[in-house]
């Protein structure tokens, strides 16, 4: 059986016995810088611009409703099931497909839809990422499978960067079988060295800061 | 705190390029240090050692400690000989703690020139003049081995008449290696040729560094292009009036 | 060195636009780097590093206690471990898994451990397509190639190469505009995705504690291979493990910027296990398979040991002068640069190439930029130093190993050194200011003709420097 063959050689190379525990490991590195809320955003805001992606703040749900429904027209669009979005009254928007719990159906919904409106568990302001939790209200597909992607997060949810994220979640797999950080729009320079946005994941990222 | 400094001149030095062995005693002398020259000298076992033969290079080791036993302290005008001293003679010895205790000795005793200049005399100006413009090459083992970057630019800069200007890359191997130059002829010749086209980009006349081996390989490359450019070591430049 | 290792350096080094493009994408990814871990930009660099260094340390020094740990993590969330010693078991169990499931189409993202076992051509004696998803591993699986380097797998081919690859194995009209190539791509792929039984990755991370797999990418392949086939099989060498997912914090910011300048790649994916209730997709299946291949071959020796940290970013190969001259096709094995070099002689045996460790300057570009600082020249020393042992005992390159005694018993005896030198500068020319271009046929032999093959010798002095000293 190569598990226990394996895990004997293991040993054997180590000079450990089975069974036998462990000193603790170095303890983990968790830095949290202090930075208010404002500069959370500017930062985010910067991070992502940087990386082409693209921005908004709106004030108030309502305003970034009317942001996503001009930045839809005349395209169809996907929504996940987040109850912010429900919130902000971008789910029923007129051109959103929303509500799906079927992955076939899901599947067919996001391969053909221009645009993918999510929100985000959480963001990270120095790197300017959305993070991601899959879940009854954040399917994976919709932010992957359309060419466009549009997330909708309330400012309260901006974290200053990985280590504050990792701090509220010590281990991710508690809550969810995916935790995907997005960083900037999909992107390759595998041919020639020269950068092409749009991959596999889609090429245009839209944040809209509520708040 | 006495005077006295023993000259390590490497083999390479002694053999070859005996100038920059006279050169060093002179720029020493002249810093008010009684120089000597332990005779028993040879070779440090570098070349041994990283061809991989570690008992060849025990054995000249060992012919070193016993050399250089006596001296207060030791100079050599190679960061990558020091290197070696410094750091390899430990790994060769660890099963013989007594040697290794004369290792360790000799480690706090043995300095590459530009740093023995400028940490232990503490000058930078030793009153040099040469009117050039030269670029300076980082020694692998002296940049990344000892930690050797700004000593030798401050005492160039200190040098009457001389320009100092930076190649571009900085930094990167000229493609010696010891027996790799030999082993790997054609991509240690690749290797110099794009050290030689940075050190042409910079317009100077000379190539100023720490280390002979670096400076054969840069001057066999010049010389096969047909460039006037010249090498100097940097103890060539400090003896220069 | 092997005849075949010769050759490959040799032409890699007369193709002049390849030297070009190796030099400039190695330049590329270096100084993006250097502009992300600057005192300024990130000044907890050094401390990271170190970190990391005692993370991954402690780690393989307890892999056992981690890898059961990670086990039965991975079996709580409902997903499976296998554990294989070879690629032989790695294929086996893909093959036996989509055969029960009748499974057809696989889609692969980029993973050197799978490389390494050669899955692909495995799986397809069985008649299983494998793609490969990453633009530049697509390419090169459509040249029948092994990747370049570990971050850009193509870096050695051109747009044109590209187009032409494309029109013959794809049946496209020709197309040599970048951004329409990768359009092709993405096309043909997004159907290949959609359609796959099986999605097969790698892993950049293993965290025991979480029983997940960390995965990082720029292009979203990885998310797709991982997300819409039903089946999801990473395969990661045992080494990949990391205790807890708060390690992350350490490793995550030295990865992106060592291997490309990002503080984060695109997509980072922490994925633990199938679909949970409620989740609307992702697999039903979910596997982690346990690669040996070699490794424990390697970990009893506690000085080559750190060679396991390696987390695969590439910032060695980018700052190596010797694989920006020879790049990633001479190497032996599908590891190259500095990485390769030691891990390659572990793996494989050092008799698999026994020049490998002999093809660097030792300049140590490589240490000073690993980000879990593993010293790859003491590595690189200590292997040499084996293969040494290894020519005594086998009886080969006797000549050398005599030359070398001798060298060493002359440097014993000073005066004989001295005499011996004397005796080597009379049969040179006299001491003029020029260089040696040449020498007679008798003497162009051995190292000597080495050198010359290459630059100008320097020419004997008259007297030696103890002989100059005594004059004085």
């Amino acid at each position: 059986m190569s598990r226990d063959n394996i895990l004997h050689r293991v040993r054997t190379a180590l000079g450990r016995s089975a069974g036998q525990g462990v000193a603790d490991p170095p303890p983990v590195r968790i830095r949290i810088p202090d930075v208010d809320m404002e500069q959370r955003i500017a930062t985010m805001l910067a991070a992502i611009e940087a990386l082409a992606g693209k921005t908004h703040r709106a004030a108030t749900p309502a305003e970034a409703c009317a942001f996503v429904a001009a930045a839809i027209e005349g395209k169809s669009a996907v929504a996940s099931n987040a109850p912010y979005l429900a919130e902000c009254g971008i789910s029923s928007l007129p051109g959103v497909r929303s509500g799906i719990t079927d992955r076939e159906e899901l599947r067919g919904v996001c391969a053909a839809a221009d645009v993918g409106i999510t929100s985000a568990d959480y963001a990270l302001a120095d790197t300017g990422s959305l993070v991601m939790i899959a879940g009854p209200h954040e399917a994976r597909l919709v932010s992957l499978l359309p060419p466009a992607h549009i997330a909708v997060v309330p400012r309260e949810r901006i974290l200053t960067g990985l280590d504050e994220l990792l701090s509220i979640l010590p281990n991710p797999a508690d809550a969810t079988s995916s935790m995907v950080l997005i960083t900037g729009p999909s992107r390759t320079a595998d041919i020639e060295q020269i950068l092409v946005r749009g991959v596999h994941g889609p090429g245009q990222i839209t944040v809209v800061v509520v708040g | 705190m006495g005077n006295r400094v023993s000259l390590f001149v490497t083999c390479i030095v002694d053999q070859l390029f005996p100038k920059v062995g006279m050169d060093m005693a002179g720029v020493l002398e002249r810093l008010g240090y009684e120089v000597d020259f332990p005779e028993d000298q040879t070779c440090c076992g570098q070349p041994a050692f990283n061809t991989g033969y570690r008992d060849e290079a025990r054995t000249m080791a060992r012919h070193f400690l016993d050399t250089f036993e006596s001296s207060e302290r030791v100079v050599a005008p190679s960061g990558s000989c020091t290197s070696m001293v410094a750091h390899h003679f430990a790994e060769l010895f660890q099963k013989e703690p007594e040697t290794l205790a004369r290792v360790h000795s000799l480690e706090k005793r043995i300095w590459e020139f530009s740093t023995f200049l400028t940490e232990v005399a503490g000058v930078d100006d030793v009153g040099a003049r040469l009117d050039d413009v030269v670029t300076f090459h980082d020694s692998c083992h002296g940049l990344r081995g000892l930690g050797i970057k700004d000593g030798p630019r401050r005492l160039l800069e200190r040098v009457r008449g001389l320009e100092l200007r930076e190649m571009q890359p900085a930094e990167e191997c000229c493609g010696f290696g010891g027996t790799f130059a030999v082993k790997f002829a054609e991509l240690s010749g690749a290797m110099a040729r794009t050290k030689i086209d940075a050190i042409l980009r910079t317009g100077a006349n000379t190539v100023v560094a720490l280390d002979l081996s670096c400076l054969m390989q840069i001057q066999g490359a010049l010389s096969r292009a047909g460039s006037k450019v010249r090498t100097m070591h940097l103890a060539e430049v400090l003896a220069s009036r | 060195m092997s005849v075949e290792f010769d050759r490959k350096i040799h032409n890699t080094l007369a193709d002049a636009n390849l030297q070009l493009a190796i030099y400039a994408a190695t330049g590329r990814l270096k100084e993006k780097r250097s502009e992300t871990v600057t005192a300024d930009a990130l000044p907890e660099y050094e401390e990271l590093r170190s970190q990391a260094n005692a993370v991954k340390k402690h780690t393989i020094e307890n892999l056992d206690y981690y890898l059961e740990e990670f086990e039965r993590n991975v079996e709580a969330r409902g997903g499976k471990v296998v554990y294989a010693k070879d690629g032989t078991e790695v294929a086996d169990f893909v093959r036996a898994l989509a055969k029960e499931r009748g499974a057809r189409l696989i889609v692969k993202s980029k993973s050197m451990t799978t490389e390494e076992v050669d899955l692909n051509e495995r799986l397809e004696h069985d008649g299983l397509e494998a793609v490969e998803t990453d633009l530049g591993e697509f390419i090169v699986q459509l040249a029948h190639q092994h990747p370049y380097h570990i971050v850009a797998p193509a870096l050695h081919m051109t747009r044109y190469e590209v187009a032409d690859l494309f029109t013959k194995r794809l049946n496209v009209p020709r197309e040599t505009v970048i951004e329409k190539q990768t359009a092709i791509a993405r096309k043909v792929l997004r159907q290949k995705f959609l359609a796959a039984d099986i999605g097969i990755s790698g892993a950049n991370f293993l965290v025991a504690g979480s029983g997940a797999v960390v995965l990082i990418e720029n292009e979203g392949n990885i998310r797709l291979t991982t997300s819409a086939p039903k089946i999801h099989i990473a395969i990661a060498g045992i080494e990949k493990m990391i205790p807890r997912a708060q390690d992350l914090a350490t490793f995550l910011k030295l990865l992106g910027r060592s291997g490309t300048g990002q503080l984060l790649t695109v997509y980072t994916s922490f994925l633990s296990g199938p679909r949970r209730s409620g989740e609307t997709d992702g697999p039903d299946e979910f596997y982690v398979v346990l690669l040996d291949n070699g490794r424990t071959r390697l970990l009893p020796d506690r000085g080559k040991r750190q060679s396991l940290y390696c987390i695969r970013c590439g910032a060695c190969l980018n700052a190596c002068p010797v694989y920006r001259k020879i790049g990633g096709h001479s190497f032996p094995w599908v590891y190259s640069g500095p990485i390769g070099a030691i891990i390659t002689p572990q793996f494989m045996g050092i008799s698999h190439e026994p020049s490998l460790p002999f093809a660097s300057s030792l300049c140590g570009a490589c240490a000073e930029v690993c980000p879990i600082k593993i010293d790859i020249p003491k590595v690189l020393l200590e292997l040499r130093s084996e293969v040494k042992k290894a020519e005594v005992r086998e009886k080969r390159n006797r000549l050398e190993k005599l030359a070398f005694r001798a060298y060493a018993w002359l440097m014993t005896h000073p005066r004989l050194y001295e005499m011996a030198g004397r005796l080597a500068a009379s049969a040179a020319p006299p001491d003029g200011s020029s260089w040696i271009r040449s020498v007679p046929a008798p003497m162009n032999i051995g190292p000597l003709r080495a050198w010359l093959s290459q630059r100008d010798l320097p020419p004997a002095p008259a007297r030696s420097f103890r002989e100059m000293w005594r004059r004085r």
